[in-house]
């Protein structure tokens, strides 16, 4: 059930494991490959409430599994727009898609140019070697 | 296999309560009183009998067979413990009798409190901590008052951890209000003093340790881990999970702490009932005794008595002056010892160290020392090149009739299995244990398949425990009952799928 | 000594395998300067004889109900268990097993445990209940952590006529929590709703007991609702043997259902182990402390039950836990279990009827001033007595009555104050003779 691994081009990383795809002034979030592999099998997300701010490096939300629960990390700093709330019903949805239907909020950036500081794909996955 | 509200049948019962004659009713006003009976079952004495006796021969107690949970010490619980506290005496005391009717109760309790304190080489001893998660609560609160007292309670906010500990010494430290300091434990299994050092300065408060630690180790610093605290003005707390490593042997007062709690339910053999009760009595040095909660048990000449006049107390942790019951189960148990309780902690780090030597082939072995009472293995080996895990390891076991060992802890060990025997076991049983993981070890080479599939002979598989956390359904739903098996059930009166 | 299992010719065998000479030697990792050098000073081992003897004098000293007629109660209460609970206790299946970690070997303790669960639930009305907490005090604290978490403000308050010792308690673990806390005081033996909804703006929690300490009646469903109007949460602390009779604060708006559940189950024991519980709407569930356990099916699809959500607790969430208990209560919970089973609903409401009618003949037959007189009480009231309580006890006690408890302990005014408790085992000739003790 759980997707294959893979870590996109078109978007760009955190080294805590987290992702965001920019798209314009806004971003959606998420959590990667590895994370989800590494908590297992998701059976709730904890998200934070439309509206709330969000800060680069800190943690806005959690997920769980039956052996763990985790803090999601923010990659980059904005207003919280929108809750996946498929995931939220479905956490499960996070290991089967985690850059695609798993996405977990969507906010309006404050300050775009935090946007430089993310990985790529590839030095992500050398974050990921190191581990 | 039923639950007992499907066994209900309306009209039946076990109970009479007997009414005098002619005795006025009484009832509480309308608005206050009960609408809807709770549906509790109605149900025969008998039926209710064979239904808790069918639960018990789908469990398995340290009577049943080899139960060596890591750092829970599964030790004989003895039934002349069990005669002692159920006579009436102690059993039928109201713990709000006057002194004068209460005497022995209270004697006995002072002798507890003086043999604990001569066990950990402290001073003075509360029984009241309900478990040993509530005895390290209590010495946080101590270690607060005790700074506050001297004005450097806003000063010192951080209390160290070190990295092995058990969970409950993080989840204590946040609900005393501290913040948590972790320190690594380097390749010996040692806590890394560098990284002491680092992180201890006039902002900590103290340290929570237990020495052995979960690893089975016995800290070879411990002398300078004391005198780091001490220097810096910090308190030492031992968490005593693992006393039954050294008593008689070496005692945390004498190894440099100033509190412990210490738990009647491992090292004293109060029994562990599915899950408690426990108790987790806390000895202190003499400058911290002002502190402890109310009321103090003391002795007063050849009587007994309660203390409440204590002002610096840090208060109540729980009712009364603890679980009575415990006390004299762990008591009588320290009784039959003596001073001979050094053999307890000496057959128990004996077995444990020949169970290591016949199990270190087979598995890996982490840290590679004499241990204690308990010891650390990791089936790396066999995820690497069987694909079996710990998991596996510990399904597998049941098939052999043992109970596993505590796996996934300490979290510095991947693939762990924590493993110990205590003293009260022959080495037969230690040999057939050893066997069985010997044999598991060779069946994930030669039949992965069987170790997957396990365990075969219980009244249940292996069960869906993401199922249970998504969906939590937690109490039995007499309006719908949302049957999670496969089939669904026709009404409450057919016996669940597959007979069980 | 008794409990030994190896054999010195076993422990050479053993000694050989390990690769040391000496027993002495496994400890060689412990430095000279922590080594006791010396026995512990303790006595000879005892052997099992010698122990019941020792056993025996002591219980002797003491002067359990049962050797007098005792009217004792003040948060625990000297009701009738039944003989099946020790019968089932007693099984080496359920009291020397441990917490079930691997639920294939602990179907039996889990089952339990979610019955359990569900009896709490449908005593208190409550959509979630834990598997045991240590007593009825620190399930309170337990409901404070839980209030402040949810709703983010940082104040409880505490009825006058909750238990004592229950606030005492919450005072206790308050700095912990960061906690203020607020008293309401009693009027006549209750509550007053506005005044607790005016001491409620801005609170977490509110926490009242039904029947209080007094044995009244409280205003339950008007205190909730004076809580719930000022955004704190209702926390009602409960009798279980009052819940055949008295309404379920899950019914009247309560959010959490505390209590000590002593009563139904466990004997008085000095004062333990007894259990708390806990339960409360399901909104609550991922913030209950505690072992939760859950129903699921395993991979034949058969019924069975595991411990669940357990990353709300310390060995997953360590420093996040919503609390650090691990062991908890569970014998006694099994006791509980059993002991309402056996009343079933028609026998807890019988229970709870006879207490309170057997309180009320004994006012009559007391015929002294009861404190609050315009209240309506369960099975406990206060009375005065004229003189102080200490003395008329230490009188009563002379000939076999124990009359109650000094209320002057914990309340001012109250010397002459005795609260009078009376279970489904005083007799009609007991209550006589208490009537005479205090006439005297």
């Amino acid at each position: 059930m759980a997707a294959e691994e893979s870590y996109p081009d078109d978007i760009r990383y955190h080294r805590e494991h987290d992702w965001a795809r920019i798209e314009g002034d806004e971003a959606v979030l998420g959590i990667t490959w590895y994370a989800q592999d590494a908590l297992g099998e998701l059976v709730h997300y904890e998200p934070p409430e439309q509206g709330a701010t969000v800060s680069r490096g800190t943690p806005y939300g959690e997920v769980e599994s039956v052996k763990a629960v985790s803090d999601v990390i923010a990659p980059i700093s904005g207003e919280v727009l929108e809750v996946n709330k498929a995931v939220v019903d479905a956490p499960e949805t996070v290991n089967e898609d985690p850059y695609g239907n798993g996405w977990l909020i969507r906010i309006r950036l404050s300050d775009p140019a935090e946007a430089e500081q993310l990985l790529d794909a590839a030095a992500y996955r050398e974050v990921l070697a190191e581990q | 296999m039923k639950l007992i509200f499907e066994r209900s049948r309306e009209g039946r019962r076990a109970a009479t309560v007997p009414r005098p004659d002619g005795l006025a009713r009484a009832e509480a006003p309308q608005e206050l009183r009960r609408r809807r009976p709770p549906r509790l079952p109605e149900i025969p004495e008998n039926e209710i009998v064979r239904h808790f006796t069918k639960l018990t021969t789908r469990n398995f107690g340290i009577d049943t067979g080899f139960y060596p949970l890591g750092s829970c010490t599964m030790k004989y619980n003895p039934r002349v413990n069990e005669r002692v506290a159920a006579l009436p005496g102690f059993r039928d005391l109201h713990p709000l009798q006057d002194e004068e009717g209460s005497q022995g109760a209270l004697e006995l309790m002072v002798e507890l409190q003086e043999i604990l304190a001569e066990v950990t080489g402290l001073d003075a001893v509360s029984l009241q901590p309900a478990a040993g998660s509530q005895g390290e609560l209590t010495g946080l609160m101590l270690m607060r008052a005790y700074f506050a007292d001297r004005g450097e309670g806003d000063r010192r906010r951080k209390i160290v951890v070190a990295d092995t500990a058990h969970g409950t010494n993080p989840a204590s430290v946040t609900m005393a209000g501290y913040e948590l300091v972790k320190v690594d434990t380097d390749k010996r299994g040692n806590i890394d003093l560098d990284d002491l050092r680092a992180k201890v300065d006039d902002e900590t408060a103290g340290l929570m340790l237990t020495n052995p630690s979960t690893l089975g180790l016995f800290d070879e610093h411990i002398e300078e881990i004391a005198r780091i605290f001490h220097e810096s003005g910090g308190l030492l707390y031992y968490d005593g999970a693992n006393l039954n490593a050294v008593c008689g042997i070496s005692r945390p007062g004498d190894m440099g702490f100033d509190i412990v709690h210490i738990n009647l339910h491992k090292t004293f053999s109060q029994p562990h009932g599915g899950g408690g009760p426990g108790g987790g009595p806390i000895a202190v040095r003499r400058r911290l005794e002002p502190y402890l909660p109310v009321p103090a048990v003391v002795r007063d000449g050849r009587r007994y008595r309660l203390e409440f006049d204590r002002p610096k107390s840090i208060g109540k942790v729980r009712a009364f002056t603890g679980p009575f019951g415990v006390f004299v189960r762990s008591y009588a148990f320290i009784l039959a010892w003596g001073r001979e309780l050094k053999t307890m902690s000496e057959d128990a780090v004996l077995n444990a160290n020949y169970l290591l030597a016949r199990l270190r082939d087979a598995y890996e072995l982490p840290y590679d020392r004499l241990c204690m009472h308990e010891f650390v293995l990791s089936a790396r080996n066999l995820k690497r090149e069987h694909g079996i895990t710990a998991l596996d390891v510990a399904k597998r076991l049941m098939d052999y009739d043992f109970h596993p060992p505590t796996i996934y802890f300490p979290l510095v060990v991947p693939e762990a299995l924590m493993i110990e025997p205590t003293e009260t076991e022959t080495k037969e049983t230690l040999d057939e244990f050893a066997d069985a993981m010997t044999a598991i070890a060779r069946e994930a080479a030669e039949d992965p398949d069987v170790i997957k599939s396990a365990p075969h002979n219980r009244p249940v598989k292996r069960l869906d425990e993401v199922k249970a956390a998504k969906r939590a359904v937690v109490r039995y739903r007499f309006e719908d009952h949302p049957d999670l098996a496969a089939e669904p059930t026709a009404s409450a009166a057919t016996e669940a799928p597959k007979g069980v | 000594m008794t409990y030994v299992c190896l054999t010195d010719a076993d422990r050479e065998e053993m000694l050989a395998t390990i690769g040391v000479s000496s027993v002495e030697e496994l400890f060689r990792d412990i430095p000279e300067g922590v080594r006791l050098k010396r026995e512990l000073d303790l006595d000879d081992p005892l052997s099992e004889l010698e122990i019941v003897q020792r056993l025996e004098r002591l219980a002797a000293r003491n002067v359990p109900a049962g050797e007098e007629i005792s009217f004792l109660g003040a948060g625990v209460y000297d009701h009738y268990v039944p003989a099946i609970v020790d019968a089932i206790l007693e099984r080496g299946e359920f009291l020397t097993a441990y917490t079930p970690y691997q639920p294939e070997l602990s179907q039996g303790v889990l089952q339990a445990l979610f019955e359990y669960q569900t009896v709490i639930c449908e005593l208190t009305g409550m959509d979630v209940s834990n598997a045991s907490g240590y007593d009825g005090t620190t399930v309170a604290a337990d409901a404070c952590y839980i209030a402040k978490h949810a709703t983010g403000r940082s104040k409880v308050v505490l009825a006058e006529s909750l238990n004592p010792q229950v606030r005492q308690v919450v005072r206790t673990y308050a700095p912990g929590f960061g906690l203020e806390v607020v008293d309401v005081p009693h009027r006549e033996g209750v509550t007053d709703p506005e005044e607790l909804r005016a001491a409620a703006e801005g609170a977490a929690a509110v926490i009242f007991q039904q029947p209080n300490f007094f044995g009244c009646l409280e205003p339950a469903p008007e205190l909730a609702a004076a809580a719930n109007d000022a955004g704190a949460l209702p926390v009602a602390h409960v009798d279980p043997v009052s819940l055949g009779v008295l309404e379920a604060p899950g019914a009247y708006g309560c959010a959490i259902a505390i209590g000590e559940g002593q009563g139904a189950g466990n004997p008085l024991a000095f004062g333990g182990p007894h259990y708390g519980f806990i339960a409360a709407r399901e909104e609550f569930t991922r913030r209950m402390p505690g072992r939760i356990v859950g129903e699921t099916t395993d991979v034949d699809g058969n019924r069975g039950y595991v411990l669940t959500l357990q990353t709300r607790e310390q060995h997953i969430r360590r420093e996040k836990a919503t609390s650090n208990i691990t062991t908890n209560q569970t014998l006694l919970a099994l006791g509980g279990l059993i002991h309402l089973c056996w009343l079933g609903p028609q026998g807890l409401r019988e229970l709870g009827e006879t207490c309170m009618s057997l309180a009320e003949h004994t006012k009559d037959r007391l015929g002294l001033q009861p404190v609050f007189p315009e209240r309506t009480t369960f099975k406990e009231f206060a009375v005065r007595i004229g003189r102080p309580a200490v003395e008329a006890i230490r009188a009563a006690r002379t000939r076999g009555v124990h009359p109650g408890y000094p209320l002057g302990r914990d309340y001012e005014g109250m010397d002459d104050v005795l609260l009078v408790a009376v279970t489904e085992k005083r007799t009609l000739d007991e209550i006589e003779a208490l009537a005479g003790a205090l006439a005297a």
